[in-house]
């Protein structure tokens, strides 16, 4: 066991993939002479070339695309989407032709395309820069959407990602890179859809992923002190979803919070509320609850930022308004 | 008029007689294939969209007689044309526009979606542009593993002012990959005629931005088609990076079934009509003495015996199993 930084995890992960298959190849914006814009890839291009660590134009639609058809071709790509937000200009790419080329073929042409890309706000990055859209892809069948809270999960699960025959779109929170936590030193993967109990509970269950999960476990923190034991139940893939989990957790603890930096109409939120009062409606003393991004274009000025993104007292106020 | 004209026969003929038999065959192939499905979307037998490629046979089977079975193909929703000129299997195509089991796609993928990946063959794709970044990423995936492959990559007018368009161009050039970009220029995307909103004339010189060469030819005329791409071809396969065919062709039918070609001039159509490729090519055949009358005959007996199989073959299948609803979603791992 080694204590590693999230930033550190992906680009061990990515690494030895890179060592492991020379079908691997990683290409996007800014990747190569730059380092990556998080600088993940940071000394990758001196030690794989210009054949494996591939500069691309600012042209997303093309590296999504030029992404797919290479893993079609039988090559193993990475791409990175610089963030999210810039994906929109490659969802044509991702949504009708990554996600729904092995099904309209009948099964004749696989995609295994690993797209990753950064999502969140809290850098005062404004309206453009800060959205969490990762729930956006996690509504299209055909794609899987890997969203790790910790350094442990970001390895395990980018590991996954490189034994699937399918496009994975991998979700790293810009503000996730610095957080430490403990990687074991030998193999192990995360399999896709197996939430994890980041945290044992009684009273109450949080349900979230990304970096609410962090923010999550936080509020657990400040609930302990006030005698209220909190379940966090983090994701760690938004499709394919593990429910059992978080509706076993529920069956426990009879109260349900669900946490989500997202906008909260036609956010994930609903999702997932829905289905626990579907499974676990007889358990419920108290209706879900649910703590997500306001309904606003995210502010530039930092007093109105933090006002958008829920916060540890956010968590803290639902689950007490539970109990 | 003068396609029409008895042709001299050469000293020596520009290809081996089987080519040239193969290629009006294939041509007339395609033709009877797509008036039998019109037939069979007016009796409800096809759903959905049905983009007919009559009138432009010659640019799918010059073309696609240039390329080696490695290559691969990637096209458009009007691509029974490039499908049957691959020799891909008439009933299976046909089982296909029916919705059926035994279809290519085993019926998921409808007539918008032809594949066969035994014969390289990538797909039909159905959003304007969105085959292109897609070639790009098969010539680099051939490029990176070092084969001896190229893509073809065909296109309409209409995709020509898509950004993916030229986000593709400019990284095969970047990258100088084995991609040949062919523009199936037919003069409209739907019912706007190309001049409406492209801003270029001569739209192959769009490459040449880009610094790829280009040429543009008659699209009417399947030898001059496929002596173009074979150039194009062996050029692309030596190494030299991308290149750009444009072919001028025209479809004598609608955008798909749904449409009465109200915005396009009869005069226009009449002329285009009376350079039919398979007409011209079938009296050059003939002036050249490859194609007897007693030939002609065989010809078209055994093309409506394949197309009658077909449709007999595409009733007498099972719709896909309710289980094939969830099924090819994912792939499985190995
Ligand atoms: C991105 C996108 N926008 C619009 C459409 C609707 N549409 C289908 S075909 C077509 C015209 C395309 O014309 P062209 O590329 O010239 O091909 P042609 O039909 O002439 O073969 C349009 C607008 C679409 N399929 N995809
Ligand atoms: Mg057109």
């Amino acid at each position: 066991m080694a204590e590693i930084t999230y930033r550190e995890a992906i680009r061990q992960a990515l690494r030895e993939a890179l060592l492991a298959d020379e079908r691997v190849f990683l290409m996007g914006e800014d990747i190569g002479a730059y380092g990556g814009a998080y600088a993940v890839t940071k000394g990758f291009l001196a030690e794989f070339g210009e054949e494996r660590i591939k500069d691309t134009p600012i042209s997303e639609s093309v590296i999504v695309g030029s992404g797919v058809g290479a893993a079609m071709g039988g090559i193993r790509p990475v791409v990175e989407i610089m963030t999210i937000n810039f994906s929109l200009l490659a969802i044509d790419q991702i949504v009708n032709n990554a996600a729904k080329l092995h099904y309209m073929s009948g099964g004749q042409v696989k995609v295994p395309l690993i797209i990753r890309t950064v999502s969140g706000g809290g850098n005062q990055l404004a309206a453009s820069h800060s959205q969490s859209l990762e729930h956006w892809f996690a509504n299209v069948p055909g794609l899987k959407v890997a969203v790790p809270a910790s350094p442990y999960d970001a390895k395990g699960l980018l590991r996954a990602a490189f034994q699937e025959p399918n496009p994975v779109i991998f979700v790293e929170h810009s503000l996730l890179y610095g957080l430490r936590g403990e990687v074991p030193d030998g193999d192990y993967s995360v399999p896709f859809g197996q939430a994890d109990i980041k945290r044992p509970g009684k009273d109450v269950t949080i349900i979230t992923y990304l970096r609410m999960v962090q923010v999550a476990l936080q509020a657990a923190q400040q609930l302990a002190e006030e005698g209220v034991e909190a379940e966090v139940v983090d994701l760690r893939t938004l499709r394919p979803l593990d429910i059992e989990t978080p509706v076993n957790s529920v069956k426990k603890t009879n109260r349900a919070v669900v946490v989500e930096e997202t906008w909260r109409t036609g956010g994930f939120g609903g999702e997932i509320a829905s289905e626990i009062q579907e499974k676990a409606f007889d358990y419920l003393d108290a209706p879900v609850a649910r703590v997500a991004g306001k309904d606003v274009s995210m502010p530039y000025a930092r007093n109105l930022e933090l006002m958008a993104i829920p916060n540890q007292q956010d968590i803290v106020n639902a689950v007490k308004a539970l109990i | 008029m003068q396609a029409r004209q008895p042709q001299q026969r050469p000293e020596t003929l520009p290809l081996p007689k089987e080519q040239l038999m193969e290629f009006y065959t294939h041509m007339l192939l395609i033709r009877r294939f797509e008036e039998m499905a019109a037939q069979m979307y007016a009796r409800g037998r096809i759903g959905g969209f049905l983009h007919l490629y009559i009138g432009e046979e010659a640019v799918a089977v010059g073309s696609i007689a240039a390329l080696e079975t490695q290559d691969y193909i990637v096209t458009h929703y009007r691509e029974h044309g490039h499908a049957l000129a691959r020799s891909m299997d008439p009933n299976r195509i046909m089982a296909e526009l029916f919705g059926k089991a035994t279809g290519t796609s085993g019926g998921k993928g409808g007539s918008m979606h032809l594949f066969d990946a035994s014969r390289s063959f990538l797909g039909g794709y159905a959003i304007v542009g969105g085959m292109m970044p897609i070639a790009t990423g098969l010539g680099l995936a051939s490029s990176y593993l070092g084969e001896d492959r190229i893509t073809l990559c065909y296109f309409g007018d209409g995709a020509v002012n898509q950004g993916e368009f030229h986000e593709a161009l400019n990284l095969a050039a970047i990258w100088n990959l084995p991609v040949l970009f062919f523009l199936e220029n037919n003069g409209y995307g739907m019912g706007t005629r190309v001049d409406r909103v492209c801003a270029v004339d001569e739209i192959h010189t769009h490459a040449n931005i880009y610094g790829i060469p280009s040429r543009k030819i008659d699209g009417m005329d399947v030898l001059t088609v496929y002596e173009a791409t074979k150039e194009a071809v062996e050029q692309v396969r030596s190494g030299k990076g991308p290149f750009f065919l444009e072919a001028l062709t025209y479809r004598f039918r609608g955008h798909s079934m749904a449409d009465p070609v109200e915005y396009r001039q009869r005069a226009e159509e009449e002329q285009w009509k009376a350079r039919d490729p398979i007409d011209a090519f079938r009296t050059k055949l003939e002036g050249w003495g490859v194609l007897t009358e007693q030939e002609r005959e065989a010809v078209e007996g055994r093309v409506d015996d394949i197309v009658d199989e077909a449709v007999r073959f595409a009733e007498d299948s099972p719709t896909p199993p309710p289980e094939a609803l969830a099924q090819h979603l994912y792939a499985e791992k190995e």
